[in-house]
C-alpha cells in the first residue's frame, strides 16, 4: 500500500485499484472542531478536482475535492454520527470515501509523506 | 417641633468590594430577570382566553383525531407579555447601540419611515383590490423604481425580489433567459474570492458550475486570472463591488468590457451600494444586473426587525427578460400593473414571476421615505460619511490590530482586520465575546475567508464620533489583551445573561425540542 498527498490537504491510500481518501491532520487542525461531514453516495463518479464531500466546522464549510478520478465504492458512514473522528484520527479512522481508480497515472505528481510535510512546513 | 420618626440614612453604605454581591435566591439580578422557557411557566390546566362553551358535536376526524393532550402552555395575557418583554431585554438591537456587523449595514432606521409606512393608504391595502383604489401605493412602487434606475444609471428594475439572495436569483434567471433566447447554453459562472458567499450559492442553485477567481494580495479581483479564464463557456461573472474586503474594485470597467467581449454578462452584488450611492452609477461600469438591498442602503429594518427587499436593476440587454409584474405609468398619468393578462407584446420574453404579488410594499414605502427625505445630495453624503466612519475605525485600530489591506488605500464602508499577532491560543472569537461584555454586538467574524480570523467592522454613517470612539476604545483594549495573552479574556462574556456556549457541542448534538423534565428523566 502506498500513501499520497495533495496540495489541497487530502491523503490517498492506494491498494488493489481502490483509493481511500481523507483529509490530513494538518487540515483538521486548521479547520477546528468538525461538526458535520457530507459524504458522496456510493456509485457517484468524479473527475479529478470535482467537489466530492463537504466538511463543516462551526466557522465555515469546506469542499473536499476528488484527488483523482473514479467511482465511489464506499463512504465512511461512521462520520455521519461522529464527525469528531476527523479531529481525533484524521489519517486513519477519519477517512472519507473509497474510489475505484479510473486512471492510476493521475497519481503521478502527487506528494509522498516527506514531500507533504515539507510543503506544510513552508505554509 | 413635630418629630417624624421615619428618618433613616439615605446615602449608600460603602461596601469594600462590589463583587462580593451575594447571589439572589430567585436568580434575578435587579432589572436583569432570569426567565424560564414558556413551557416551564405555563400550565396545561390554565388559559388566558375565555372560550365559549363548545356544543357537543360528532367528530368527523376519524383516525386523525388527537388521542393525547396537545401540551400547549396556558398563560394569562400578562404572563405572556412579561415573558416576551423580559426576553427582549436580553437582546441587542440597533436601537440600543452600535451594531458593527460588516456587510450587513446595520444603520439607524429613521422613525419618519415608520410613520409613512403606517399611513392607512399604504398599510391597509390588499394586493388584489382594484388598481384604481390603490393609485398611491402603486405610485410609490413606480416612484421608487424611477429613483433606483436613476441612482444606478441602469435601464430597468425588477421590484419584486424579496431579499438580496432572491435578487441574485432574479439576476441570474434574467441572464439565463437572455442566453437561452440566443440559443447559447453556457454552463460556467465565475465568482471571485472577494465576493459575497451567497453568490456561488445562487449560481449553483441556478444549475451553473461555479469556478473561483483568486484575489490579488491587495484584496481585489485578479484581473489577469479572470481574463485568462474567460471564454465561450462562461455565462456570467458575479462581482461584489465594493467587495467584501471593504475595497472598491477599481478595474470594474475593464472587467466588464472583457466579460462582454466573450459574450457573457456581469452580475454585481450591490449589497454594499451604501458606500457608493450618489457617487458611482453601476450602469457606467458596464454592470448588467445588480440587486440593491433596500434593507441596507435605504434603511429599512432587518436582522429580525423586518423582511428584506432586493430590487434588481437591469441593463438594456437584460431588461426584456425581467420578471412580472411591474408598474407602468399610462398616458393619462395613472399607474397600471403589468401582469400576465395584460403584458401583451410588451415583454414576451419575461422569465416569469419571482413572487405572487408586487414585492415588499412595507419596505418600498420606507425606502422611498428615506430617499425623499435625504434627496440626491443627502444620499451622496450617506456614502461619504459611511466611508469616512469606516476609515476612522481602520486608522484608529491598525496600530493594535493587523489590517491586511490597510496598505491598499482607503477602505470603503467597512474595515477588515485579522487575528495576526494574537498570543498563542487567542482567537477572533475571544475578541467577539469580549465585545459582548463591553456592551457591543460583535463584528462579523471569520468572513471573508481570504483573511485568517477575519473581523469585518461596518460602522455605517449613522454613528456619531462619540459612539465610534467608545467602540474603538473597547476594541483597542480587547486587541491588547489578546496580544498579551490575558487568560481572563478566554472566559468572556462574564456579564451576559449566559456565559460562553459550547458551539461545537451545540452543532454536533443540537437539542431542538423541549421535553418535560420528569419525562426526560423517565426516558433515561
Amino acid at each position: 500500500m502506498s500513501r499520497y498527498f495533495t496540495d489541497e490537504h487530502e491523503w490517498i491510500d492506494v491498494e488493489g485499484g481502490i483509493a481511500t481518501v481523507g483529509i490530513t491532520d494538518y487540515a483538521q487542525e486548521q479547520l477546528g472542531d468538525i461538526v458535520f461531514v457530507e459524504l458522496p453516495a456510493e456509485g457517484a463518479s468524479f473527475e479529478k478536482g470535482d467537489d466530492a464531500a463537504v466538511v463543516e466546522s462551526v466557522k465555515a464549510a469546506s469542499d473536499v475535492y476528488a484527488p483523482i478520478s473514479g467511482e465511489v465504492v464506499e463512504s465512511n458512514s461512521a462520520l455521519e454520527d461522529e464527525p469528531a473522528l476527523v479531529n481525533s484520527d484524521a489519517e486513519e479512522d477519519g477517512w472519507f470515501f473509497k474510489l475505484r481508480i479510473a486512471d492510476e497515472s493521475e497519481l503521478e505528481g502527487l506528494m509522498n509523506e516527506a514531500a507533504y510535510k515539507k510543503f506544510v512546513a513552508a505554509l | 417641633m413635630t418629630m417624624l420618626k421615619e428618618g433613616r440614612p439615605t446615602a449608600p453604605i460603602p461596601v469594600e468590594d462590589a463583587h462580593m454581591a451575594p447571589a439572589t435566591v430567585t436568580g434575578n439580578r435587579a432589572l436583569m430577570l432570569e426567565e424560564k422557557l414558556i413551557f416551564e411557566i405555563g400550565s396545561n390546566d390554565t388559559t388566558g382566553v375565555d372560550f365559549a362553551v363548545v356544543p357537543e358535536v360528532a367528530s368527523r376526524l376519524g383516525t386523525l383525531a388527537r388521542t393525547d393532550a396537545i401540551g400547549l402552555p396556558g398563560l394569562s395575557e400578562q404572563e405572556t407579555v412579561r415573558h416576551y418583554t423580559r426576553l427582549s431585554r436580553q437582546n441587542y438591537a440597533i436601537d440600543l447601540g452600535l451594531f458593527p456587523l460588516g456587510s450587513c449595514t446595520m444603520k439607524h432606521n429613521p422613525r419618519l419611515n415608520e410613520k409613512v409606512a403606517r399611513m392607512p393608504g399604504f398599510a391597509d391595502v390588499h394586493p388584489l383590490q382594484p388598481q384604481s383604489t390603490v393609485q398611491g401605493a402603486l405610485g410609490v412602487i413606480n416612484e421608487l423604481a424611477v429613483w433606483l434606475i436613476q441612482l444606478t444609471g441602469m435601464h430597468g428594475v425588477a421590484m419584486t425580489p424579496k431579499a438580496g439572495a432572491h435578487g441574485e436569483l432574479c439576476g441570474l434567471l434574467c441572464i439565463r433567459a437572455a442566453l437561452e433566447a440566443r440559443g447559447d447554453a453556457r454552463q460556467v459562472v465565475l465568482v471571485p474570492e472577494s465576493a459575497h458567499g451567497t453568490n456561488p450559492a445562487t449560481a449553483a442553485f441556478c444549475g451553473y458550475k461555479v469556478e473561483d477567481i483568486p484575489a490579488t494580495p491587495d484584496g481585489r479581483v485578479d484581473l489577469e486570472a479572470l481574463k485568462a479564464r474567460l471564454g465561450p463557456d462562461v455565462a456570467a461573472v458575479m462581482i461584489t463591488n465594493p467587495n467584501t474586503c471593504g475595497l472598491f474594485e477599481r478595474d470594474m470597467k475593464v472587467i466588464s468590457d472583457a466579460v462582454h467581449a466573450v459574450g457573457a454578462f456581469v452580475y454585481c452584488d450591490g449589497a454594499n451600494f451604501n458606500a457608493i450611492v450618489g457617487r458611482v452609477r453601476p450602469g457606467d461600469l458596464g454592470v448588467d444586473a445588480m440587486h440593491i438591498n433596500l434593507h441596507k442602503t435605504f434603511s429599512t429594518p432587518h436582522g429580525g426587525g423586518g423582511p428584506g427587499s432586493g430590487p434588481v436593476v437591469l441593463s438594456e440587454a437584460l431588461s426584456p427578460f425581467g420578471p412580472l409584474p411591474y408598474t407602468a405609468r399610462m398616458a393619462d398619468g395613472t399607474i397600471h400593473l403589468i401582469e400576465e393578462e395584460n403584458v401583451g407584446e410588451e415583454m414576451p420574453q419575461s422569465f416569469g414571476r419571482m413572487s405572487a404579488f408586487h414585492g415588499q410594499m412595507g419596505m418600498f414605502t420606507r425606502a422611498l421615505a428615506y430617499i425623499l427625505s435625504h434627496g440626491a445630495d443627502g444620499l451622496r453624503q450617506v456614502a461619504e460619511d459611511a466611508v469616512l466612519n469606516a476609515n476612522y475605525i481602520l486608522r484608529s485600530l491598525e496600530d493594535v490590530l493587523d489590517a491586511p489591506f490597510g496598505g491598499s488605500g482607503p477602505c470603503m464602508h467597512e474595515a477588515l482586520f485579522s487575528d495576526k499577532g494574537f498570543a498563542d491560543g487567542f482567537t477572533t472569537l475571544d475578541i467577539a465575546k469580549g465585545l459582548i461584555d463591553e456592551g457591543f454586538h460583535p463584528m462579523t467574524m471569520y468572513f471573508p475567508l481570504v483573511v485568517h480570523g477575519a473581523m469585518l467592522v461596518e460602522p455605517t454613517e449613522t454613528e456619531s464620533k462619540a459612539a465610534l470612539d467608545q467602540f474603538i476604545l473597547a476594541l483597542r483594549s480587547l486587541a491588547q489583551r489578546a496580544k498579551a495573552g490575558d487568560d481572563a479574556l478566554k472566559g468572556a462574556p462574564y456579564h451576559a445573561p449566559r456565559r460562553r456556549l459550547d458551539e461545537t457541542l451545540a452543532a454536533r448534538k443540537p437539542v431542538l425540542t423541549w421535553s418535560e423534565p420528569e419525562m426526560a428523566q423517565a426516558a433515561e
